[in-house]
């Protein structure tokens, strides 16, 4: 019973906050919306017994993608009336797109309620079960090829994003942090004995 | 353990017997770490006045041992001033947003043998995600403020968390291979038997890497260019005064002991005793016999051990420059971390080393 009501409110804020994501004025509240609907949805995922994955949802999403987001967005500086130019060219391609998701949706809920195996999935582990150990022998031995070539993906991307930033402007002045690090004291002081005066 | 609270409360209704039980575990951890968060700004006032050849606070109560509550006193009784133009619902979020998680992540510290709040099997990957939400309420402190400071320091410590994260979340990979479980009470019980089977010795870079991190994701000295009060003044927080400011203050040092105490846990045995080891055996049978024992004494020993650190290193190193600090996460930290953990594995799969009976 207290699974359920903790479902239908987290459900709720979940909805909620997605919905105020596309609808906030604020780029930054959106942002924060995005948050909370991350963090709701690792609520709901908790109660699948999935806390591998939620809490690297909030891990990944919310402790590191976000705070970029949030980073970017906050120094922006939106002009409303630009963004919605488009709008009318661009409503019917996304209601086709929108039309497909929700069927797509409907349909894998239909599958969970009408018996198939996605239904059985989802029931309760035995106590000494560990979700961590047996998403890491999954995705080791059964999915170990696909595994690899998303970590590969991942590499190029990485490898893409620092080449974009790399630039060389000439005339730039950088700091040698090996020869700065390497400096001795007798590279900068010279300590000299002077004589006192003496009348 | 609390069985007998259990029978007392039978003639509550399950759910509402569950959450007093529950509420009895958390109030007494929770008065003494506000209690320690207290007495830590004391001790930092006083260590590093004695470092600097000072005397420190003496003045209110004996050797100024009340200081701390003449300081809280004073903090609620200020005015809570909120910038004109200033967000105020994330204004006074925010501070909020930077206690909780510096609190719940308690709840899945093992306290003494058997024992911690939640005993929960992914207890590593949740400290990991609680202490990255940290972050949240220096960024909205920063962005609410509707100042050009706080927004500077907002910005420093955005940057500054995520780079240090992944060197943290890459050490703490290095903890769950030799301990062969993300639940930390299990890591704490591989590490049975006296100071050399801790595993600060077997992962030696990875355990520098983690206080590191941890210095810089509480936003210490010296790493903390996000408030750097001699270049933006005080960073995020300079708009924010009274109680508001009293909780920044409160989250910053429990933030402190949290990150003392998870180094504890998992390179320095946790609750198991600096003499459980053979070498020690000739005391028992002797008066002395309970120094073997592992409890929340030994905990406590190692986490004021930490906090010693953290005020020593903020007495001793100036700042760091931001792009230093960029550098030593990306270039030197992560790195180091990456070479740790695959030599790790080549000795997990050699069977080499303490950690061979891990896996």
């Amino acid at each position: 019973m207290l699974t359920t009501a903790i479902f239908w409110i987290t459900a709720t804020v979940l909805v909620g906050s997605a919905l105020g994501v596309i609808t906030s004025r604020n780029p930054v509240f959106a942002a924060l919306f995005l948050v909370l609907s991350f963090v709701t949805s690792a609520v709901l995922w908790l109660l699948i017994e999935a806390e591998f994955l939620a809490l690297v949802l909030v891990l990944v999403y919310v402790g590191a993608v976000m705070v970029l987001f949030l980073f970017v967005v906050m120094m922006l500086d939106v002009n409303m009336t630009v963004l919605r130019e488009g709008f009318a060219r661009y409503a019917p391609w996304a209601t086709i797109f929108a039309g497909v998701i929700v069927f797509e949706l409907v349909s894998v809920i239909w599958a969970t309620g009408s018996g198939l195996p996605v239904a059985n999935l989802l029931a309760g582990q035995a106590p000494g079960h560990s979700n961590t150990e047996e998403i890491g022998l999954e995705l080791f031995t059964k999915h170990v090829v696909e595994f690899e070539l998303a970590a590969f993906i991942l590499l190029l991307a990485i490898v893409a994003a620092i080449m974009l930033t790399l630039r060389q402007r000439p005339g730039l002045r950088r700091q040698n942090v090996a020869a700065q690090v390497a400096t001795r004291r007798a590279d900068r002081v010279r300590l000299v004995r002077v004589e006192p005066e003496r009348e | 353990m609390l069985e007998w609270l259990d029978n007392l409360l039978s003639f509550l209704p399950d759910p509402l017997r569950a959450l007093v039980i529950i509420v009895v575990q958390i109030a007494p951890l929770l008065i003494t770490l506000i209690l320690c968060v207290a007495f830590l700004t004391y001790l930092e006032r006083k260590i590093i006045g004695y470092m600097q050849v000072r005397i420190g606070p003496n003045r209110v109560g004996p050797r100024g041992w009340f200081q701390p509550f003449a300081d809280t006193i004073k903090l609620i009784l200020k005015e809570v001033i909120i910038p004109s133009r200033a967000n105020r619902f994330l204004f006074l979020t925010a501070p909020l947003l930077s206690i909780v998680p510096a609190l719940a992540t308690w709840a899945v510290i093992p306290l003494f043998p058997g024992f911690a709040i939640a005993e929960i099997d992914a207890g590593l990957l949740y400290v990991l995600a609680l202490t990255s939400l940290g972050v949240y309420g220096v960024i909205l402190a920063g962005w609410a403020s509707n100042s050009k400071y706080a927004f500077l320091g907002a910005m420093r410590s955005a940057a500054q968390i995520v780079a240090y994260e992944i060197a943290m979340g890459f050490a703490l990979v290095g903890v769950l291979m030799a301990g062969g479980s993300l639940n930390l009470g299990t890591i704490v019980e591989r590490q049975m038997g006296g100071f050399l089977n801790w595993f600060w010795l077997p992962l030696f870079p990875l355990f520098i890497v983690y206080f590191i991190a941890g210095v810089a994701e509480t936003n210490r000295a010296p790493f903390d260019v996000a408030e750097g009060e001699s270049e933006i003044v005080a960073g995020f927080h300079v708009e924010y005064s009274g109680v508001a400011f009293a909780i920044f203050f409160l989250a910053e040092y429990a933030n402190i002991i949290l990150i003392a105490a998870l180094t504890a846990v998992m390179f320095f045995g946790g609750w198991e005793s600096f003499f459980a080891g053979s070498w020690f055996a000739f005391l028992d049978g002797t008066p002395l016999e309970f120094v073997r024992w592992p409890s929340l004494a030994w905990l406590a020993v190692k986490i004021a051990f930490f906090l010693f650190w953290f005020l020593w290193l903020r007495a001793t190193f100036p700042r760091y420059r931001y792009d230093q600090i960029m550098r030593l996460g990306w270039k030197v930290l992560i790195p180091v971390t990456i070479v740790w953990i695959m030599v790790e594995g080549v000795m997990v799969v050699a069977q080499v080393g303490p950690w061979s009976g891990a896996t």
